[in-house]
């Protein structure tokens, strides 16, 4: 059975990898996701978890461990943050692009320069291009069980996941936590199926190698997918996680009795006038600030982000089809332009019958501190705007002193 | 010594390949598979080897072969070893990383220490054409002085970082110096190489007729020039032993037959060098050639 503990948002990560039975773990420290890989460290030259641990020489070489791991069908997984997920960055497009079934953790922070330690999203937006299924978390239980979940999905599609939480704010920061048994997840999560064996000297083949553009003939005269239908086929898997995401969310509740809402989350949102999006634990303070906003008669209620990549189109239209304004908090930006969740939320609802004006706010950069006071006075001005008729605004860089 | 003719006729270098007319990597590519009877698995950056696969859906070589990105060698070599063991399949095949000198020397150096230094169980080759020739004859840490590449106009002013003493210095077990156009030397270290655990480094230089600028039926012959010139010396440090192997040891016993002044006769990428230039080619390649014939005790 499982049993109650606490523990920060890197141990919940830490366990549910130990839980998860992965066999080969590459490191490399960087704050705040260092106590991740050294409590698996730890573990594992105690022989509680016994798998293959890689202290490499930098990000780019961890990423390239679990890549060598995962194309021999061994089950990897490595934590990063920041600087870190940026040196490893040619190899998080290998890993997608190969399609290996990799987990990383991204305990979010800041990117440099100017250096800074501290909590924003700005290290794993920056790679939500790259062909990775990206999960953020709301709090420690959820980092747990959507690490465990991680493993299922990408096995499942051939795809790498990011689990993503704050760093510090849930990284650093004891919770409650309620840990499944190992009965309990060996029955979510089967060892990692075999499949096709890539690299086997009696079958030998040529894995990753140069591909032109269009199809071409193997030695028997078949016809072969060329760059564009390989990069097609990822797409598609890519997109498959809209319902894989969720059906693993919903056999995760089966096998340990919760569930955290598959793509998208809400809270108070059914009859909502007003909703605030966000991902993360920005999302959980939001639930406080719609409370809050409700108090003082505006209906506002919470759109959570957990799947980011891909991007849960239907989901979000459906959610926000009741509502008149929607104000999206971004802890990250597109530079030149605006948050990276405000694009392409304007973007789902552009052709959607029912949608929300929607306004976009960037907050907490660094680390900075955003108080659900600051939260409720941006979501009241956005309205006031929106009442007297703007359908859109300037992004609000919220408690910038100028 | 393994003779040329008791090499085993693996057959896993298919015929027909796309690397240039005259490479060598067609003929070391025998001896290294033959060595390890297929049961490795290649590793392989963007590089000269990559062209010579082939691509996809098709491939030139009858062994597993996983390509990576450039600067990853050494460390995707790593996780494919870590892989390997922890499923059980560490028996099965040997891994064999092989790269260019680039993506040895230069962009792959940092993964390679670290791989060096965790003596991971694998054997790194690097196949050292002085230049990366694969992207059309720019300079690398491994070109000689005096040489022309697209990046060095008027010939490179240093010398070559010596990458086999670098990785001595991480004290792995097994360092070897070799030459494609010597199959027998090369095999006999891949054999070593092969019995041994541990992070094993053997370097094979690699004449490169288009970006050495000579006639492709003339690889063998600026190959065996240049171990006759003692620019490369062939050697193994097995467990802190040093010896030289070959003809490296043949000619420590005699006097080398070629100068510096011969081998880059012939060679366009030394075209026009001042005699100053060769002269310092021949210091660097005498001062060395006596500290590693003086090292094996001769």
């Amino acid at each position: 059975m499982s049993f109650s503990t606490v523990m920060t948002g890197n141990e919940a990560a830490a366990t549910a990898a130990r839980l998860a039975r992965v066999q080969v773990v590459a490191a490399y420290p960087i704050t705040p996701q260092s106590p991740v890989v050294e409590t698996i460290s730890k573990w594992v030259e105690t022989g509680e978890l016994p798998a293959e641990f890689v202290a490499v020489e930098s990000e780019h070489s961890a990423l390239s461990v679990c890549i060598g791991a995962s194309t021999v069908g061994a089950r990897a997984f490595t934590a990063t943050s920041a600087n870190g997920l940026a040196y490893m960055n040619e190899q998080v497009w290998w890993a997608a692009g190969a399609r290996l079934p990799i987990v990383m953790c991204i305990a979010n922070r800041a990117m440099a320069a100017p250096w800074n330690v501290l909590n924003d999203q700005q290290d794993s937006m920056s790679v939500r291009d790259a062909g990775w299924v990206q999960l953020y978390c709301r709090d420690n239980q959820e980092i747990l069980d959507t690490t465990a979940q991680a493993f299922a999905i990408a096995e499942r599609i051939n795809v790498p996941v990011m689990v993503c939480y704050d760093g510090f704010l849930l990284s650093h920061t004891v919770m409650p936590v309620d840990v499944p048994s190992a009965e309990q997840v060996d029955a979510f999560l089967p060892p990692r199926p075999r499949g096709l064996q890539v690299v086997d000297p009696a079958d030998p083949r040529n894995v990753g190698p140069v591909v032109l553009a269009a199809p071409r003939a193997d030695a028997q005269g078949e016809m072969r997918g060329g760059y564009l239908e390989i990069r097609a086929a990822h797409q598609r898997a890519l997109l498959s996680a809209i319902d894989v995401v969720a059906e693993v969310d919903a056999e995760w509740e089966a096998a340990a009795g919760r569930s955290w809402g598959g793509l998208v989350w809400g809270h108070l949102l059914e009859d909502a006038d007003v909703a605030l999006v966000a991902a993360g634990s920005l999302a959980t303070q939001l639930t406080v600030v719609a409370e809050r906003l409700r108090d003082q008669g505006i209906r506002a209620g919470v759109l959570g982000i957990r799947c980011y990549r891909p991007f849960p189109v239907a989901a979000v239209r459906h959610a926000l089809a009741g509502a008149g304004l929607a104000c999206v908090f971004d802890k990250a930006v597109s530079y030149g332009y605006e948050g990276p969740i405000c694009s392409d939320l304007k973007a789902a609802l552009a052709a959607a019958a029912q949608a929300p004006a929607v306004f976009g706010t960037v907050c907490g950069l660094g680390g900075r501190d955003v108080t659900v006071d600051e939260l409720v006075d941006s979501v009241r001005a956005s309205v006031v705007a929106h009442e007297t008729g703007a359908l859109e605004r300037e992004t609000e860089w919220l408690g910038v002193v100028r | 010594m393994t003779r040329i003719v008791d090499i085993p006729e693996a057959g896993f270098v298919l015929p027909g390949n796309r690397a240039c007319a005259g490479c060598p990597l067609g003929i070391a590519l025998r001896p290294i598979t033959a060595a390890l009877d297929g049961r490795m698995v290649l590793v392989n950056p963007a590089s000269c080897l990559t062209v010579l696969g082939g691509m996809y859906p098709v491939s030139s070589v009858a062994v597993p072969w996983v390509n990576c990105a450039f600067p990853s060698t050494a460390a995707t070599a790593s996780g494919i070893a870590a892989g390997l063991r922890a499923t059980g399949r560490a028996d099965e095949m040997t891994v064999v990383a092989m790269a260019g000198d680039g993506g040895t020397a230069d962009i792959g150096i940092q993964a390679l220490s670290g791989a060096a230094e965790r003596d991971e169980d694998l054997i790194y080759v690097c196949y050292d054409n002085e230049a990366y020739m694969n992207t059309g004859t720019q300079r690398s840490g491994s070109t000689p002085h005096g040489a022309k590449t697209t990046t060095t106009w008027k010939g490179k002013a240093e010398n070559p970082k010596d990458v086999l003493a670098i990785i001595e210095a991480h004290n792995v077990g097994y360092v070897a110096s070799t030459s494609a156009v010597f199959p027998d030397d090369l095999y006999d270290k891949m054999c070593t190489a092969r019995d041994r655990r541990g992070l094993r480094y053997v370097q094979m230089n690699l004449p490169c007729p288009s970006g050495w600028g000579f006639d492709p039926k003339d690889s063998v012959r600026y190959g065996r020039m240049a171990v006759d010139a003692g620019i490369v010396v062939l050697y193994e440090v097995v467990d802190g032993e040093f010896r030289l192997t070959g003809r490296s040891a043949a000619l420590a016993k005699s006097r080398r037959p070629a100068t510096v002044a011969e081998y880059v006769a012939g060679q366009a990428r030394f075209r026009g060098i001042g005699e100053a230039d060769v002269a310092a080619l021949q210091a660097w390649a005498d001062e060395r050639w006596e500290r590693l014939v003086a090292r094996a005790g001769l």
